[in-house]
């Protein structure tokens, strides 16, 4: 352990600190350095990856990179063709940018809790959090930007007209006196989208943290059962919650482009 | 845990992925992969043509040989015929020729008989008068009792 002087709970705290700068005045105006560095080094190597290969894709017999990007392409075509039966090429590009990037926010769980913070800590960077689906910002940017979607997806299936009479009068009905609930049930029906699904993925992702932080704080000898053990189960959280953030995604756009 | 600033710049972050996704990720490979898909389709189209073409040239090909088997026996059958036919024709004018040969030969011996038996009449009325002169110890006048010597030798 790097810091045998320190407290567990002080060590705990010390983990879920992420590196923070200031850009203005309030807590509001404030960047997760860690975050927002570590979804960039995700993203960027997964558009490297998908790109590198979708540059020289030939539909002749694909090589095993290829094969394998194929493999996770048709895998995520075949979820949108199967829920959402619009015009498929924003929400298919949409989709698999949800499931390769989450999936690989998730992964770097899997990374030793200790490694990077105690390798920040040598290059003199006080705090370091490396899983940005185990941060609201990180989980929320996602889901308010779904969110953004969704609605987006109403206006374009239904017209303004449409989307707009859809809030007025589902799912009571058409009488005026019910305008008022029905926008407010669709109100709550629309939050609870993003909230749900920037919650899952924060939850599953941080509870997993906290664990592996947990185990981390054992003696040596003792870590390595209970470490196994979480880790292997987390490999089953970890490529599940990247494909329900990116179905439940599809589900939601569908719902609110097409007419019920 | 606080909410901040960086929920927007992951909103942006996001954006700018998808974008970048969807211009230069999903089309080449989503092209890719349906070409490969609708080549392979043909192929599978091809082949199963191919095996249709092949069963129908094995349909035809036996039906051929079939044929061939049949124009085969057919040529055998009429060459035994002819042959036994040609055989028959031989008989017929070997038999033809021989009944004519006998007949032939029949007339012939009919003839010579004749011939040698009219030979012989003379002869033995010949010796019949040299018999009756010796007897008579004279001179048979021949033309005198000629009409006798031929009922004579018509009798033999």
């Amino acid at each position: 352990m790097a810091s045998e002087a320190h407290s567990p709970s002080e060590i705990v705290q010390h983990h879920l600190q992420h590196l923070q700068v200031s850009v203005g005045d309030g807590g509001f105006w404030t960047l997760n350095i860690d975050t927002l560095f570590f979804s960039w080094v995700t993203g960027l190597l997964f558009l490297g990856l998908f790109y590198s290969v979708a540059r020289k894709a030939t539909a002749g017999t694909p090589g095993g990179l290829q094969n394998f990007i194929e493999m996770v392409v048709g895998f995520v075509d075949q979820q949108v063709k199967d829920t959402f039966h619009g015009p498929k090429n924003f929400v298919a590009p949409l989709a698999l940018t949800i499931f390769v990037w989450v999936l690989f926010w998730n992964l770097l769980d899997l990374l030793p809790v200790d490694w990077f913070p105690t390798a920040a800590a040598a290059m003199g960077i006080p705090y370091l959090r490396i899983v940005p689906s185990a941060d609201l910002n990180a989980t929320f940017g996602l889901s308010l930007s779904v969110l953004l979607i969704i609605i987006y997806y109403g206006f374009k299936g239904k017209g303004a007209g449409g989307y707009g009479r859809e809030w007025l009068t589902h799912p009571f009905g058409a009488h005026w006196a019910l305008w008022i609930p029905n926008i407010l049930i669709n109100l709550v029906e629309l939050i609870s989208k993003p909230v749900s699904l920037g919650m899952r993925l924060f939850g599953n992702l941080y509870a997993a943290e906290i664990i592996f932080i947990l185990i981390a704080l054992l003696p040596w000898w003792a870590q390595w059962l209970p470490g196994t053990a979480w880790a292997i189960f987390h490999i089953l959280v970890i490529p599940l919650q990247a494909f329900l953030f990116m179905v439940l995604t599809v589900v939601y756009v569908s719902l609110s482009y097409e007419s019920h | 845990m606080d909410i901040n600033l960086t929920l927007v710049g992951q909103g942006i972050t996001f954006f700018l992925f998808i974008l970048f996704t969807m211009k230069f990720v999903w089309p080449p490979l989503s092209a890719a992969m349906e070409e490969r898909q609708a080549k392979i389709a043909e192929g599978l189209n091809r082949a199963e043509r191919g095996q249709q073409e092949l069963a129908q040239a094995q349909e035809k090909a036996a039906e051929i040989v079939r044929e061939a088997r049949t124009q085969a026996s057919e040529i055998i059958e009429q060459a035994n015929k002819r042959g036994g036919e040609i055989v028959e024709e031989a008989k017929q004018a070997a038999r033809v020729e021989g009944e004519r040969l006998i007949a032939q030969a029949h007339s012939q011996i009919e003839q010579e008989r004749t011939q040698v038996r009219a030979e012989l009449q003379q002869q033995v009325a010949a010796l019949a008068v040299t018999g009756a002169a010796k007897i008579l110890e004279r001179e048979v006048d021949a033309s005198a009792h000629n009409a006798m010597l031929e009922e004579l030798a018509s009798q033999l």
